[in-house]
């Protein structure tokens, strides 16, 4: 074999990155099912757009849209949907905005566990009062 | 292609890259760049611990430090660099601040100070004790705002170019692609550091292996004083990691397998609870590696499968000091002796660390050989003289880099223009020929390089080590001789150009037979026992016959000689040095 | 007798090969050995060819990460023992395309570093003799931690962003931004903004956390990216609310 150098690069290897990557390892997988969750947040305001539009159209318009709604394919896409919402709404709320928010007791930076602790607490609140709404 | 700057830096390490931005600051119009066998931030600097000495408090002043350094050093200091390091140290160490060193600090937000060993005041800054690490990258991040400092990451120097008694550049290998260069400069500055890797037990890094005291001492230029080499008291069996002298000043204690302080019995003074300055586990490198010794012949040491050990107790230092002071280090007990410094003793053992001697230079970094200078470990002010006070080298290389920086750009600005004469061609032909077809293709060596390697080291530790003899550095200069000729016939299988380690492995132990050899020839010759150098047959420090540097040079038939120029005195004669009492 | 274990490494010579293979060597297996020690003991005495860098071994240089059994590590500060009776399998990092055997090319990420200006920005460069910035120590710990960075590449190597989209600034370089934002000697926080909040600064990152759950010192780049991104964000909220003084 004759060895000749090239000019300046030796011929690199690039792997090439597998289809199915994001199986490897449970953190890929989460980063995708995150990832794939913003489609369904986005269905979650087209969805309510199409209930405040019915709403503003009038009762026969509205009726149409419940029943609409209540059609098993309507509640699997919607069931599904607000799994991921929930997996969007916990990670943010207890992985992402601990780790982004610096908070400061007398001086000491709170720990991110306490911070997302305080989320808890700040969304049960927010849903308590929701269902005070709705329900009372 | 030609490749050419008006500066050429070897070395990417502290002294590198601060001599890099002194060119580029002083002087706008020159052209500078840094070859370097690693990217910058991997240098070895990196692996500094403890601390940087400069005098800034109210209590301490310039002649204290310059005193406790050239007393620490056995008055081989040169005194006038002493006096030049000392006033220079704090400026240096305030720029590093203003650059963003995140040195640690008093609660009232002024740079925090601690003790060291050798020093009689607290005057060594500290970054937790990863000082050399934030020292490192700090002057690396800092470079990348100078656009004009050009790069060659992961190029390693072979040669350094002469013409007609100047320095003309460097060959030098890309490693990823294997292309051989000539990289032309009217000034070189050698940062290559030191050369542990010589002995078996050393806390330097795999890359310490002496190419810069090679490459000059090759191209004609004296080494001083190369006899010194520096046995830090604290490393860690096996893989030689150091435990920072900070871990002493911090409180440590040095015990033998009864639990006994045995520092008390070598004239260090009387132990306390709390760290006493200059005494005790503050006394200075050399007589505690020594005591060691002394430690192991009474036979008050403790055996283990990489031999003799003392330990290093913090247990009564709190947790949180050592958290805040020594994360380091107990980061480094947990993950490479599976040990917890909080409850549980540290074995130690003295280990190589640092070459007081290096490429001979002036204080402005200049070394005898026109357009070559040197700073930082790879050269020999001598700010150390017989043996070096911790703490003293990270100012060092900055004090010298920028030095060297400053006097390498003046030389430069006003030097003509260099034709590439036909002599230089030559050489770089010669060198091209010497790496493609005597090393790339050779067939037929014999000797693998690691087999060269282990007996080197294995004979500098047993002629060359903490004592010597002249029997045991006959004997060694002897074995080097063949290990030279076994050389010859080293063996190389890697016949790629591409990051062809191989290569750099057999260019680098070349390297280190050369500096070993003028280890042991200094050694051999120098018939006095003084700072590290501890010759049994000769047990008493002879200012009569030694009061001098040894400069060795290789003549052009590669035979050695050396000279003994007097040590420059400017205002401290010599005298006893006192520890603990 | 001896314990032995199996190190699987790859090859990868640029000169013959067009894809990488694996090499089996059996190696002593000791105690205090590194996955580093390991290589080494085949470079200098079963297989002198084998390429891979290293220096320091003692963690803190970040030459020697390379991916073990499948996770990126620093080699010289992983032992063999935790992977005992073995076979371990070390591959180059992932993500870097592969020079030669275990030597990846990081000049991405060198040519990266410089565009986030991770050096002390002052409005004004005031002379040494002025003497030390003051810096309380509450200060020093806030950015303490984004300064640990050792350049490794272990996080570049676990980001799933970096290995889809190059371009990524990544973890590393976006840490060492916000080590010196965070500094309260630093005035050039409104500088490297332009850069880090283009698309592939900050906001490309999906806070996946691997780089965080790999990083050797402790660094968590993806919680420095984070409190970036909350920084920016509040930021340009307040320039679209309030009027130009009270920003």
């Amino acid at each position: 074999m004759k060895v000749e150098y090239t000019q300046f690069h030796p011929r690199w290897y690039r792997p090439r990155v597998p289809v199915f990557w994001w199986l490897r390892r449970r953190s890929y997988l989460l980063f995708v099912l995150r990832e794939l969750s913003s489609v369904f947040v986005a269905w979650f305001v087209v969805f309510l757009l199409l209930l405040v539009n019915a709403v503003a159209q009038g009762p026969e318009d509205y009726r149409r849209f419940l029943d609409w709604s209540a059609t098993p394919g309507m509640l699997l896409l919607n069931v599904v949907a607000l799994c991921f919402i929930l997996l969007h709404a916990v990670t943010w709320l207890f992985t992402l905005s601990p780790h982004a928010m610096v908070v400061r007791l007398r001086g000491r930076r709170l720990p991110p566990a306490v911070i997302g602790a305080g989320n808890l607490v700040a969304w049960m609140l927010a849903s308590a009062l929701a269902a005070f709404l709705i329900l009372g | 292609m030609t490749l050419s700057h008006d500066v050429l830096i070897v070395g990417g390490g502290g002294a590198g890259l601060r001599a890099a931005i002194a060119v580029v600051e002083d002087d706008p119009r020159l052209t500078v760049a840094i070859v370097s066998k690693v990217y910058p931030m991997r240098s070895h600097t990196v692996s500094a611990e403890g601390g940087a000495a400069a005098v800034i408090r109210p209590d301490d002043s310039l002649d204290e430090h310059a005193y406790d350094t050239i007393s620490g050093g056995d008055w081989l200091c040169a005194q006038d660099a002493v006096e030049v390091f000392v006033k220079e140290a704090p400026e240096e160490l305030l720029r590093l601040e203003h650059w963003g060193c995140p040195w640690s600090r008093e609660p009232d937000g002024r740079v925090a100070v601690r003790p060291f060993g050798g020093m009689k005041r607290m005057r060594t800054w500290f970054a937790a004790d990863k000082t050399g690490f934030h020292l490192l990258h700090t002057l690396f991040q800092t470079s990348l705002r100078y656009e004009r400092i050009a790069r060659y990451d992961e190029w390693y120097v072979t040669k350094l170019l002469v013409d007609d008694g100047r320095v003309a550049g460097v060959v030098a290998v890309e490693l990823m692609s294997g292309r051989i260069e000539a990289i032309t400069a009217k000034a070189v500055i050698l940062c290559t550091g030191g050369c542990g890797q010589i002995y078996p037990f050393t806390t330097n890094a795999a890359i310490k292996t002496g190419d810069g005291m090679g490459l000059a001492y090759r191209a004609g230029a004296p080494l001083k004083d190369m006899e010194f080499v520096q046995y830090h008291p604290t490393g860690l069996p096996f893989t030689g990691i150091l435990i920072t002298e900070a871990a002493r000043a911090e409180g440590g204690w040095l015990i033998n397998k009864d639990g006994y302080r045995y520092l008390q019995d070598y004239d260090l003074g009387t132990p306390s609870p709390t760290p006493v300055l200059r005494s005790m586990e503050l006394g200075p490198r050399d007589r505690l590696s020594q005591a060691f010794v002394k430690e192991v012949e009474k036979g008050r040491t403790v055996d283990t499968p990489y031999g003799p050990i003392v330990h290093l107790d913090l247990r009564h230092l709190r947790e949180t000091v050592i958290d805040a002071r020594l994360p380091f280090v107990r980061e480094l007990c947990r993950s490479y002796e599976n040990i917890d410094p909080v409850r549980e003793l540290i074995p130690v053992r003295p280990v190589v660390h640092y070459m007081m001697g290096g490429v001979h230079t002036d204080i402005y970094g200049a070394t005898p050989l026109e357009g070559l200078f040197a700073a930082g470990e790879v050269a020999c002010v001598s700010i150390n003289g017989a043996n070096r006070l911790g703490s003293n080298s990270l100012p060092e290389l900055l004090v010298f880099g920028a030095r060297a920086g400053v006097a390498a750009a003046s030389f430069a600005s006003g030097a003509q223009d260099l034709a590439i004469r036909p002599a230089v061609r030559a050489q770089v032909e010669d060198e091209r020929r010497r790496l493609e077809r005597d090393l790339l293709q050779r067939d037929g060596g014999k000797e693998p390089i690691s087999a060269i390697r282990e007996e080197m080291r294995a004979t500098m530790e047993e002629g060359a080590g903490i004592y010597r003899s002249g029997s045991s550095l006959a004997k060694a200069a002897d074995r080097l001789r063949v290990l030279q000729e076994r050389f010859r016939s080293v063996r190389l299988e890697d016949r790629s150009r591409t990051f062809n380690t191989e290569l750099l492995a057999a260019l680098e132990l070349s390297f280190m037979l050369d500096v070993a050899e003028t280890i042991v020839h200094c050694a051999l010759l120098r018939e006095e026992s003084r700072g590290a150098h501890q010759r049994v047959d000769f047990p008493a420090r002879d200012d009569h016959r030694f009061l001098a540097n040894s400069l060795v040079y290789r003549d052009a038939d590669g035979s050695r000689r050396v000279e003994y120029p007097p040590v420059t005195i400017t205002r401290w004669p010599p005298g006893e040095r006192v520890y603990g009492r | 007798m001896v314990d032995r274990i199996i190190l699987r490494v790859t090859r990868y010579r640029p000169e013959s090969d067009t894809e990488p293979m694996t090499q089996e060597h059996e190696i002593p297996l000791r105690k205090d050995w590194s996955v580093l020690d390991g290589l080494n003991h085949i470079k200098d005495h079963l297989d002198g060819t084998l390429s891979y860098r290293w220096s320091c071994r003692m963690g803190v240089c970040g030459s020697c990460g390379m991916t073990v059994n499948g996770e990126p590590k620093l080699t010289c500060a992983t032992f063999l023992g935790d992977y005992a009776p073995g076979p371990v399998r070390v591959e180059p990092l992932s993500n870097f395309p592969v020079v030669r055997d275990l030597v990846v090319d990081i000049g991405d990420f060198m040519r990266k570093l410089p565009r986030v200006k991770p050096w002390l920005i002052r409005s004004e460069q005031e002379p040494p003799a002025v003497g030390e910035y003051p810096q309380l120590p509450a200060e020093r710990e806030e950015y303490e931690q984004f300064s640990m960075c050792i350049n490794c590449m272990l996080c570049y190597a676990a980001c799933p962003v970096y290995a889809l989209d190059q371009e990524f600034l990544g973890p590393a370089a976006i840490a060492l931004a916000q080590r010196y934002n965070l500094d309260s000697r630093d005035q050039g926080a409104s500088e490297r903004m332009d850069v880090l909040s283009e698309a592939d600064g900050i906001w490309a990152c999906t806070f996946v956390g691997e780089c965080s759950a790999v990083c050797p010192k402790d660094v968590d780049p993806a919680g420095a990216i984070q409190r970036y991104k909350f920084t920016a964000a509040m930021d340009s909220l307040k320039a679209l609310l309030l009027p130009r003084g009270a920003r």
